[in-house]
């Protein structure tokens, strides 16, 4: 019989120490992706750390300008951090997506990160606002843009007895502002086909100064579609413009065929959502 | 009691009380199959088969049975003459024998999912350790699981002692198809080709799951001395023994299966799967074996609804009137034969006066679970066709669809698919109520559009025994054998309360295992509170006579000199008017009479009649995604009295829920080798509640003289028009006839980009 040890340190550092004596290790955040796969066979880990007993890990802290999300944040407390929804409507409602009241009672934004599922819909959002992991492991602590995370579907660039502490957000700037959509067939309790993510920073006459759109669920792992806010900054968002942006969109799709979606309907989708979170990002800018 | 009478005429029917298990429902108090324990219980698992066909060569089961904690493996081999269980009919029909070996695979898996073996443990963890360690010997076979793969020129076939059944003369090969059958009245080609308009297509629905939260569970324990027992879920617990003791060559009442609630059917737990095996584990174990499902092996095991595929041609004159109907089509049924066919002709015929129409229905096997029923089995489908073509009519004709509906509904007298002449049906009067609704008459918003769709469900009524008792108090306990899906304790008690002019609370109702009570067949198609209620009257009614009797004697007074008002025995007799014996002071004076006042009803309930329903419902389609939302929706129907109206109106939302669910995202996939690739609610897409709109109800009331309340069926009839009115919607916003279910986002685009 396999046997599973199950632990809940106190201290970042205690959880630290365990992952790094049992190679075989998972942390737990919110439990909504681990306690799954564990259920469905499919992962058998030796041992389990659950996070949510690190104190410094729950809850989001304005700190130097920005906010920083406790790793074991559940995505209903960011809907309650009135400044962070202010400042980052985009990601807030991204992470409100998640499966329903519930699931998102219990889901952590870490933990959609971590789980690495090309799907993730917290993950774009993350990307286009410019969120960074904020890691704490054997070496030391580091930091990564959320875009460098995720590898493959399942993998990290997390090392052995590495994980994330928190997540990391810019804050509030002028004229800033950002938006995340996602196609599904239900309106809940359901997997992307894709998702976009977009933040947009408007100059003053308001052209386009800086965006940033994020794409999911159109390959191996979400993306940053560099071209595509490129394709925008210093215009007015004329229609040639978003086609332009539409297209470059269309040109980092590299989406497979499953039962979910076919490649072709992933790939003009991601053109139809981009279109439309930008202009929703734009707007919310507007008015910020 | 005179069921034309109104509702006024009523005290407690037609009331809307809280349900008697509603508390222990929304507590966490009430035992559903997979909570029951039994003491020193063994844990259950079963072994699948990962590939769609293949022959077994052999099993070792060795070095499961070496593992430390494993009491029992077993395969068919295990059950006792599994060769030779091919008896048919008595009070349970269906095919023992196809049932036995989908429960267990004896030479040949037929799908993915088949069980090849079990293991009782400890533990479940045990168990599912043991599962690992057996060794299945299969030979893969080529595997269909389309129609056109299933019935192709030289396809595998499963059975190979399967030949058409119905076809004259014999045909002389085996065939993947099971059977045939036709409804026609007239000429149906000839009529066709008078007619001035003519809709017609291939329409095409994949095999939908029923969908219930409470997976497959049970508790058997199997003594040495013959006796078993057995605690589960289903909607028909003496089914369930007659099933299981069929199987297992048992006498039947040696087997005591015991009800636990249920968490949903709709039609999915009326067979066995787990039973037999977690006996045949008992045995062999000498303890008490849990079986549960987890919800792969729901979806992978358990029968689906067939898919099918429908060849329709409907053809009108210039004035809208339907004049003759031609069909034929294909279910796809899942490794063993299906009983659709005629549920899928009846509905073609049955709506509508076709004085010239012809329905032929071929039932297929293939590689898939084999399918079972699910609300109003057979009939979503052929509706989704017929009503589709309709719709078309209307198009084409520029006619209003509901108009033309009222124009060809069949009324009461007209000839039905049986031709006998249709009894006391709502038709008309659905389709009137339609037409004065709120929603009709609301203008479609801009950029939704709208469809309509009616039809109907034939209902049933057959065996129930029941037993209402008075206790020395007064008050009423009343027993039945029907598993209470749908709220029917509480349309019991109602029924009960009315009869014998008591307050709702002063009657309670209990399911009895069956050791408990005589046979009551299974709670399925829309039966319960038409033939279980009718006997719960009749037996209070017996109740009444007793207690008349009685309180005559004790008054002293000759039996015609009493009546019962209110719930007691009224004295007539000259210059006595006023006095009066309560139920308490009748029934508490046991030990002066005969015995205790209760009275037990059997019966086998006719008469009863088809519940007809018109769905509308708004849609909006997003032209740039295809992604289809339901924006309002109501459900009329026919349902001769409500009892209870909260659970008529929840079966109408529930079965509107269900149909929605089926035209937009629900179906089966499978994988290239043939397994379920969306074998869990994630990918096989049930609606959820932000997907719906508040579903509008409206309860028409054409009352079923057969019944003393009037009662017609309501659970099923709901779930067969919202197929063609959510396709009918869909249709009108692309601009195109969707004749392919489900109606995703991805298939909808399709649709529009080559518009
Ligand atoms: C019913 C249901 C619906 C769902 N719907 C959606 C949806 O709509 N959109 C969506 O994107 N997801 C959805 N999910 C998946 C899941 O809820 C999310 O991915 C969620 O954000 C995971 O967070 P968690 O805190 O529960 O992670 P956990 O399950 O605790 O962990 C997930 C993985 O990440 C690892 N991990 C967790 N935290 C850390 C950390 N701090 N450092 C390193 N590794 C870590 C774990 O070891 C595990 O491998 C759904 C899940 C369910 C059960």
């Amino acid at each position: 019989m396999s046997t599973m040890t199950f632990h809940a340190p106190a201290t970042v550092a205690e959880a630290c120490a365990l992952l790094a004596a049992e190679p075989g290790a998972r942390v737990l955040a919110g439990g909504t992706d681990l306690i799954v796969q564990m259920r469905s066979g499919r992962i058998a880990p030796a041992a389990v750390i659950d996070l949510k007993r690190i104190g410094a890990l729950s809850g989001v802290r304005e700190q130097a300008g920005g906010f920083v999300i406790g790793a074991a944040t559940r995505c209903t407390a960011l809907k309650e951090h009135a400044a962070l929804a202010a400042a980052h409507p985009g990601v807030v409602e991204a992470a409100n997506l998640i499966g329903s009241v519930q699931v998102r009672n219990r889901a952590t934004v870490a933990g959609n990160l971590c789980n690495a599922s090309p799907a993730a819909d917290s993950v774009p959002a993350m990307i286009a606002a410019g969120a960074v992991a904020l890691i704490a492991g054997p070496q030391g602590a580091r930091e990564l843009p959320v875009e460098h995370l995720p590898q493959s579907p399942g993998r990290t660039a997390l090392a052995p007895g590495e994980f994330v502490t928190a997540i990391r957000l810019p804050g509030k700037a002028a004229h800033s502002s950002d938006a995340y959509q996602r196609l599904t067939p239900r309106t809940e309790m359901d997997i992307a086909i894709v998702g976009v993510g977009a933040a947009i920073t408007l100059a003053g006459d308001g052209s386009c100064a800086a965006a940033r759109i994020a794409l999911g669920a159109v390959g191996p792992v979400a993306v940053l579609a560099e071209a595509a806010g490129a394709a925008l900054v210093g215009t007015r968002f004329e229609a040639a413009a978003l086609d332009r942006m539409a297209e470059a969109v269309q040109a980092v799709c590299k989406p497979i065929d499953d039962k979910r979606g076919s490649a072709a309907y992933r790939t003009a989708m991601a053109a139809v959502l981009a279109r439309r979170v930008v202009q929703i990002a734009r707007e919310r800018a507007g008015e910020a | 009691m005179n069921a034309q009478s109104g509702h006024n005429a009523y005290r407690v029917v037609g009331t809307r009380p809280v349900r008697p298990d509603g508390i222990d429902k929304v507590t966490g108090k009430a035992l559903y199959g997979p909570d029951q324990i039994a003491p020193n219980m063994l844990h259950g698992a079963v072994l699948r088969s990962p590939h769609a066909h293949a022959r077994i060569r052999g099993i070792d089961t060795s070095r499961a049975e070496a593992l430390p904690g494993v009491k029992a493996v077993i395969t068919a081999r295990d059950f006792p003459g599994q060769e030779s269980v091919t008896f048919k009919g008595g009070e349970t029909s269906g095919d023992r024998r196809d049932i036995a070996h989908n429960c267990m695979a004896l030479h040949k898996v037929l799908y993915a999912g088949h069980a090849v073996a079990a293991v009782a443990a400890t533990s479940e963890a045990i168990a599912r350790e043991a599962l690992a360690l057996i060794v299945v010997d299969l030979e893969v076979l080529p595997h269909v699981i389309s129609v056109a793969e299933a019935i192709a020129p030289g396809a595998p076939v499963l059975h190979d002692d399967m030949f058409t059944e119905g076809l004259e003369p014999k045909p002389a090969q085996a065939s993947n198809v099971s059977a045939t059958f036709t409804m026609a009245k007239g000429d149906a080609a000839a009529a066709m080709a008078r007619a001035a308009v003519v809709a017609e297509g291939r329409y095409v629905t994949q095999p939908v799951h029923q969908g219930y939260i409470e997976p497959q569970a049970c508790v058997a324990s199997w003594n040495s001395d013959g006796q078993g027992q057995i605690w589960c879920s289903s909607q028909g617990h003496f089914d369930v023994r007659n099933l299981t003791a069929g199987i297992l060559n048992l006498p039947i009442s040696s087997l005591r299966v015991t009800p636990l609630e249920i968490g949903g059917g709709f039609g999915g737990k009326t067979t066995v799967y787990l039973e037999p095996v977690a006996m045949v584990l008992s045995r062999k174990a000498g303890r008490p074996v849990r079986l549960a499902m987890r919800r792969e092996e729901v979806f992978a095991a358990t029968g689906p609804a067939p898919g099918s595929v429908f060849e329709v041609r409907i053809g009108a004159d210039a004035d809208g009137r339907l004049v003759a109907l031609e069909m034929e089509f294909w279910n796809q049924s899942g490794a063993y034969p299906g009983n659709t066919l005629h549920g899928g002709c009846a509905t073609a015929l049955g709506a509508y006066n076709i004085a010239d129409a012809r329905a032929t229905g071929w039932d297929v096997v293939s590689n898939f679970a084999d399918t079972h029923a699910y609300r109003a089995p057979g009939a979503p489908q052929s509706a989704f066709a017929v009503e589709s073509c309709i719709d078309e009519i209307a198009l084409k004709l520029g006619m209003d669809p509901l108009e033309l509906r009222l124009k060809n509904a069949v009324k009461p007298g007209d000839p039905s698919p049986s031709r006998l002449p249709h009894g006391a049906i709502g038709y008309i009067e659905c389709l009137e109520a339609a037409k004065a609704s709120p929603h009709w008459n609301t203008p479609v918003a801009e950029g939704e559009s709208r469809g309509i769709a009616g039809a109907f469900w034939g209902n049933y009524g057959g065996p129930s025994t029941v037993a209402v008792s008075v206790a020395s108090d007064g008050s009423v306990a009343v027993t039945t054998g029907s598993p209470d899906i749908g709220g029917s304790r509480a349309s019991m008690a109602i029924m009960a309360a009315e009869t014998l002019q008591v307050p709702y609370e002063s009657v309670r109702v209990a399911i009895a295992d069956t050791a408990s009570l005589g046979y009551s067949m299974v709670t399925g198609g829309s039966r319960t509170t038409f033939a279980t209620g009718k006997a719960v009257v009749d037996a209070c009614g017996q109740i009444i006579d007793s207690l008349l009797a009685r309180g005559a004697q004790l008054l002293g007074v000759e039996p015609g000199e009493v009546a019962w008002r209110d719930g007691a025995v009224h004295c007539m007799a000259a210059g006595r008017e006023g006095e009066k014996l309560d139920m308490a002071a009748i029934a508490g004076r046991v030990h002066q009479f005969s015995g205790p006042v209760s009275a037990e009803v059997q019966l086998n309930a006719q008469g009863y009649l088809p519940g007809f329903g018109v769905h509308i419902c708004d849609v909006a389609v997003d032209k740039e995604t295809g992604f289809t939302r339901v924006t309002r929706y109501t459900a009329i129907q026919d349902v001769g009295r409500a009892i209870h109206p909260d659970y008529v109106e929840g079966q109408l939302q529930g079965g509107a829920a269900q149909g929605i669910g089926w035209a937009l995202n629900e179906g089966y996939v499978f994988d290239g080798a043939g397994r379920v690739d969306n074998a869990g609610f994630l990918d096989y897409r049930m609606p959820v509640c932000s997907d719906l709109p508040m579903i509008e109800t409206i309860m028409v009331e054409v009352p079923n003289p057969a019944h003393p309340y009037g009662v017609k069926g309501v659970g099923e009839t709901s779930i067969v028009p919202p197929l063609a009115a959510v396709g009918n919607a869909v249709s009108r916003a692309v601009g195109k006839r969707m004749r392919d279910l489900p109606m995703a986002p991805e298939v909808v685009h399709r649709a529009l980009a080559g518009a």
